[in-house]
């Protein structure tokens, strides 16, 4: 794309997750002519979450699009449209819809480099609306990020915070590969400081969030902060977490979590995905391959989705997914020898 | 191309020059020789994996392509190896492509049912039934936003037309105006489901009615029939007017795929269609309008056996890939 990196913006402002998606669609809008916006309902309606808003204003209908409601249609245009020059951003209703338009995901965006030898690129950006917490049960709360993270071509991430989703959708439109942002519905209204301006935070690249001793705490999306709460109860009973916000699940950043396991010597795994077959399964075999496997004091633990579909009962809803006081309870009992 | 219209010709003598009435013919040529050496390859061991051949389909794909300009845009299909050569790609690197070779068009990655050829305007046949469709949707998209003025024909075979992804492509591409013009090949047999046993209207130019779209259903093995429709849809496209949909009615000679044993139609059925040779049709018009001699005709099948000879011969002369590389290309390498 054509933003010339600039110098950091060290002004920071405060707004919600969704304001800082709005912020870089804005920024990629204004300085990329290509860039073009495609998704049902994003228009005047403002996208289901509000997260377009007033884009289409701004930019028209031509370059912020309503879709019909056709999501395999819908995303084979966006791949076709990146195939041939545009730059487009496609949004997703709720990521379970994604279901509909998987042969476009799977078999030609991802597909399309390597079936034609290299010759051509997709530059494709696709945002998922994931994640249970807001009671519309079963076929609206899915995160089904892992499913996308199997399939060789994909970029897959999970931004947590404001800062992140906007830096990382940034990076994201300057890749010449699709990418997959799965965010959290429920982190849409979360607040955070963000630079003001054009930055960029890279695909690929765990952050630590919070420091500790005695055990890593691998999470991602909405579960880095049950994560950190679940830290901050710990420290009180004398348990001192590692906190490592994932950020990227395709490709992952194996290093940072094995760099934190040599110092902490215990691995738990939150995420709100299924959790069998799912994210730390697969960061579970990658210790357990490696020659950090030895530095393991305890067994890994992984925290993940129940096997059913999300419920709509509320209290059944919270059941079905981690939650910090099930965190904090396993964790410790983690550290103290007793699983 | 003159632009004149002459009463009482075929579009196609009217039309098109003889330098490229001549140019047409040697293309069906060499798309049935290539693909006979395709079948020839495959039998002798030399070709794995399996093909789907184009033997009778020949005037559509170059019929189609004909009336388009070098940049202009094609999609296509598991049974694209016409779209490829008409589109103007390179016999050898096509045969590279099947040997699996490191010089083929993908490297030896895709294979038949994956080549594609940017640089004359092939984005790619599909291994989905229905996969190219949307594609040629958003190329489409694209040729309109940053106004390329390209247009981009889509093919497809009949079983694509029960696909969520035609019906969803032709709604969009009508409400947003896009220059795609949709060609549906109509060989009568999704695999081995008959239309009339898989589709709910008799043509499939009916369909066309539901997308508020031209609808027109042509001789696809008539070189001059195929390529006026598409000239009329093309020109309506470029003018701002929207998307078309053309049924080519044709046949394949051969069955589906390299499995195919013909169990749902009859020996009468496939030497009747035989009968209709596209490319005897084609030859004949041009005599009778002193286009070719019976010696010319001789040149070009002599030149196209020649070239099929050598790309063969490139082709199993070619390296293979090194194993080492089986996950090269999955990303864009970005330098820093």
């Amino acid at each position: 794309m054509n933003m010339e990196p600039k110098p950091q913006e060290t002004a920071l402002v405060e707004m919600s997750y969704a304001e800082a998606i709005r912020d870089a669609l804005d920024i990629a809008l204004s300085t990329d002519e290509r860039v073009v916006l495609m998704g049902e309902d994003i228009g005047v309606y403002g996208g289901a979450f509000q997260v377009t808003g007033d884009l289409v204003h701004k930019y028209g209908e031509e370059r912020v699009m309503d879709t019909p409601i056709s999501e395999l249609g819908g995303a084979g245009v966006a791949v076709g449209a990146a195939l041939t020059g545009l730059r487009p951003v496609f949004e997703f209703q709720f990521s379970d819809f994604a279901m509909l338009a998987m042969e476009q995901i799977c078999n030609q965006a991802a597909k399309l480099r390597y079936m034609l030898g290299g010759a051509v690129s997709v530059p494709l950006v696709m945002r998922f609306p994931a994640g249970s917490g807001t009671g519309a049960a079963a076929q609206h709360s899915q995160s089904l990020e892992a499913w996308l993270a199997h399939v060789p071509g994909l970029k897959v991430i999970q931004p947590a915070t404001p800062h992140d989703v906007k830096g990382m959708l940034l990076a994201a439109l300057e890749d010449p590969d699709p990418v997959m942002v799965f965010e959290h519905k429920i982190l849409y209204k979360s607040k955070g400081m963000v630079p003001a301006g054009y930055y960029t935070v890279p695909i690929g690249k765990a952050e630590v969030r919070r420091e500790g001793s005695d055990v890593t705490i691998v999470a991602s999306s909405i579960m880095v902060h049950k994560a950190l709460d679940a830290a901050s109860e710990l420290e009180e009973a004398g348990i001192s977490a590692e906190v490592i916000d994932l950020r990227s699940i395709r490709p992952i950043d194996k290093e940072t979590i094995f760099s934190s396991i040599r110092k902490t010597s215990r691995l738990v795994c939150v995420y709100e995905g299924v959790k069998t077959l799912g994210i730390g399964a697969e960061i579970s075999a990658m210790v357990a391959e490696s020659a950090v496997f030895d530095f393991l004091d305890a067994p890994i633990l992984r925290l993940g989705g129940s096997e059913s579909p999300i419920p709509y009962n509320p209290n059944l809803e919270k059941a079905a997914v981690p939650q910090t006081p099930e965190i904090v309870e396993k964790v410790s009992q983690l550290v103290k020898g007793k699983i | 191309m003159s632009k004149t219209k002459q009463a009482n010709l075929p579009f196609a003598i009217a039309h098109f020059s003889p330098d490229e009435l001549r140019a047409a013919l040697r293309k069906m040529y060499l798309i049935r020789k290539f693909e006979e050496g395709a079948e020839d390859c495959y039998t002798r061991g030399l070709i794995h994996g399996t093909m789907h051949l184009s033997i009778g389909q020949e005037a559509s794909a170059v019929g189609s392509c004909m009336v388009l300009e070098p940049d202009d845009q094609i999609t296509s299909t598991h049974r694209g190896h016409g779209h490829c050569v008409a589109k103007g790609a390179q016999a050898s690197k096509m045969f590279a492509e099947f040997f699996g070779k490191e010089t083929g068009y993908c490297k030896g990655r895709g294979g038949s049912m994956h080549i594609a050829d940017f640089e004359s305007g092939n984005l790619g046949a599909n291994g989905i039934v229905a996969g190219g469709i949307p594609i040629a949707v958003g190329a489409a998209l694209t040729s309109k936003r940053l106004k390329t003025n390209k247009v981009v024909l889509c093919f497809f075979g009949d079983g694509a037309n029960n696909e969520g992804a035609f019906h969803e492509s032709l709604n969009m591409a009508s409400v947003w105006k896009l220059p795609v013009v949709f060609i549906c090949e109509n060989n009568k047999y999704g695999m081995s489901t008959s239309t009339e046993r898989s589709t709910s209207v008799p043509q499939i130019a009916q369909r066309a009615t539901s997308y508020s779209m031209p609808g027109i259903t042509v001789d696809g093995n008539d070189l001059s029939a195929i390529s006026e429709a598409v000239s009329e849809a093309v020109a309506r496209a470029r003018d701002g007017d929207g998307p078309s949909l053309i049924e080519s009615m044709t046949y394949r000679w051969r069955g589906h795929s390299k499995s195919d044993r013909n169990r749902y139609r009859t020996k009468e059925e496939i030497a009747e269609w035989m009968e209709k040779d596209p490319i005897l049709r084609l030859s004949t018009l041009l005599r009778e309008h002193n286009i070719v001699s019976e010696q010319d005709i001789k040149d070009i099948e002599a030149s196209v056996d020649a070239e099929i000879a050598d790309a063969i011969e490139f082709a199993r002369t070619s390296p293979d890939p090194i194993t080492a590389d089986v996950a090269r290309d999955v990303y864009t390498e970005v330098s820093a």
